[in-house]
């Protein structure tokens, strides 16, 4: 039986988690199909979006999080006391970059990309839980694979692999920064995204499907 | 002329005011002298690269160059330059930056070498193209890191439950970054705070015994009859208090004084005695 109130029902279950829920897990608790929880989701989260709630509902690493509004972050913060966790470093960003785009992937591999020795950077990413090894690669020496986690997922409010910027978006953003590239960039944004950018024989591999809920863009990449 | 003006190697001479030399451009970017005029020493920002293509990345971009038809030459003098700089600062110098360097000079080599002779089996193409590739590629993970970097600020932003510490596990406060002037302000504010130390400079009151016996004879003798209280009473401590008793037993004794008591309990007064009688000790005769 769900529940007669099931979008204040699911509120509450919002409310008593720190954790991102996924929809199966909010369907099975309130006993409800899928399609009402998802329904009562919209409704709620547009119910505080529209009454500038203190609190806002995100989808987050495949789940629904009920969080402080970015606009509150200061106080909160100030609450905190500055107990965040520690940024990650501009080499960290890196590292984590390539695992999540060419996972499973190898140190030896992460290492040739950036042309520095990774091995500390990658401990660090272990250890807060945001890359988990993924098995051992088949190539001699058996070198253990590295892929993103749930962890990852949270950390950067991605709700799934998908959300990060797809390889021709990443050639878009880099023409654009580009300056002998300008004229590349103009003619872009005319014609809109979603055109092949740049000529470049090497193409980044597109995302697999390890992680998150797999709605990986599945457009064909010309090389 | 100094021998020293004479080495060709105008990197390690970091003033801003440097010939253009041909190593000499190099310094204009990534040494940034701070401070006013006159003679301080020279303050130089070197930007910190992640690596060696980095490096490269960044002498692309600032000299515009076309990351698809990298003058070769060029680039591996900006870049040896570079590291010649790095060492100039004592700044060490990682392995793979000297790889780098290696991998340069050997495309450089490379490009400088007649073609191989018609015919032969090896078709190798651009020498370039292996180190354009690792180039364009780490440019678009650095890009990639750019955004991740977005969504963690973003991210940053929003706090689920349970992230508040309770008051027992709060613990002391996180060092919070602090400029100089935060430093200057607690200072003050802790040295407004610090209670005036109050240095109370005791005296040593020195009653002197001879003169409480004069003022004692004297008081008596002024105003013939002196309440014992009363006497006691103009003494301001304690000590005093002592004196003027030791006084008055030693008046007492002397006979110049003499104690008298009305009723019992009743209020002892002192009442002078004249000097013919002061052989006796007894009280005032009736």
């Amino acid at each position: 039986m769900p529940p007669r109130n099931l979008e204040a029902a699911l509120e509450a279950l919002l409310f008593s988690s720190d954790q991102p829920l996924s929809l199966a897990l909010l369907g099975e608790s309130l006993e409800a199909p899928l399609d009402e929880v998802a329904h009562a989701l919209k409704t709620l989260e547009a119910g505080y979006a529209s009454r500038q709630a203190g609190v806002e509902l995100r989808e987050i690493a495949g789940g629904y999080l009920l969080v402080t509004a970015a606009e509150h972050a200061e106080w909160v913060g100030r609450l905190l006391r500055g107990k965040k966790k520690m940024r990650l470093s501009r080499a960290a960003l890196e590292t984590m970059a390539i695992i999540a785009y060419k996972q499973p992937v190898t140190k030896s591999e992460v290492e040739a990309i950036r042309g520095v020795d990774s091995s500390a950077v990658l401990g660090t990413l272990l250890e807060r839980n945001l890359v988990t090894i993924r098995g051992r690669s088949k190539v001699v020496g058996r070198p253990l694979l590295y892929g993103t986690t749930q962890e990852f997922l949270d950390y950067f409010g991605l709700r799934d692999l998908s959300e990060l910027p797809r390889p021709e978006e990443l050639r878009a953003l880099v023409a654009a920064r580009e300056p002998e590239q300008l004229e590349m960039l103009e003619v872009m944004a005319e014609v809109g995204s979603g055109l092949p950018v740049g000529e470049s024989a090497h193409e980044v591999e597109p995302l697999p499907a390890g992680t998150g809920d797999g709605a990986i863009a599945d457009e064909p990449l010309g090389d | 002329m100094s021998p020293a003006d004479d080495t060709p190697a105008p990197v390690s001479k970091v003033a801003p005011s440097a010939a253009p030399g041909e190593a000499g451009s190099l310094p204009r970017d990534a040494m940034r002298p701070r401070g006013l005029a006159g003679p301080p020493p020279v303050m130089v920002k070197l930007e910190r690269f992640e690596g060696p293509l980095d490096l490269l990345l960044h002498l692309i971009k600032r000299d515009e160059i076309d990351i698809y038809d990298i003058p070769i030459a060029h680039i591996t003098q900006q870049y040896l330059a570079y590291l010649e700089l790095m060492r100039s600062f004592d700044l060490e110098v990682a392995g793979e930056f000297l790889v780098m360097a290696a991998t340069l000079m050997r495309i450089k080599a490379k490009m400088l070498l007649p073609l191989p002779a018609v015919g032969e089996e090896e078709e190798e193409g651009d020498p370039r193209e292996e180190l354009v590739q690792r180039l364009v590629e780490y440019r678009q993970f650095k890009e990639a890191a750019g955004t991740l970097k977005l969504r963690e600020d973003e991210r940053r932003l929003l706090f689920e439950r349970g992230l508040l510490p309770s008051e027992d596990e709060a613990g002391p406060l996180p060092l919070a970054p602090a400029t100089l002037f935060d430093l200057l302000d607690a200072l003050n504010r802790v040295l407004s705070r610090t209670p005036r130390v109050t240095v109370y400079e005791v005296q040593g009151e020195v009653y002197d015994l001879d003169e409480k016996l004069s003022l004692i004879a004297r008081t008596v003798a002024e105003e013939g009859r002196v309440r014992f209280a009363t006497l006691l009473e103009r003494c301001q401590t304690r000590a005093e208090m002592i004196v003027t008793f030791i006084a008055l037993l030693e008046l007492v004794k002397s006979g110049t004084v003499a104690v008298v008591q009305d009723e019992t309990f009743g209020d002892i007064s002192l009442v002078a005695r004249a000097p013919e009688e002061s052989e006796t000790h007894a009280p005032a005769q009736p």
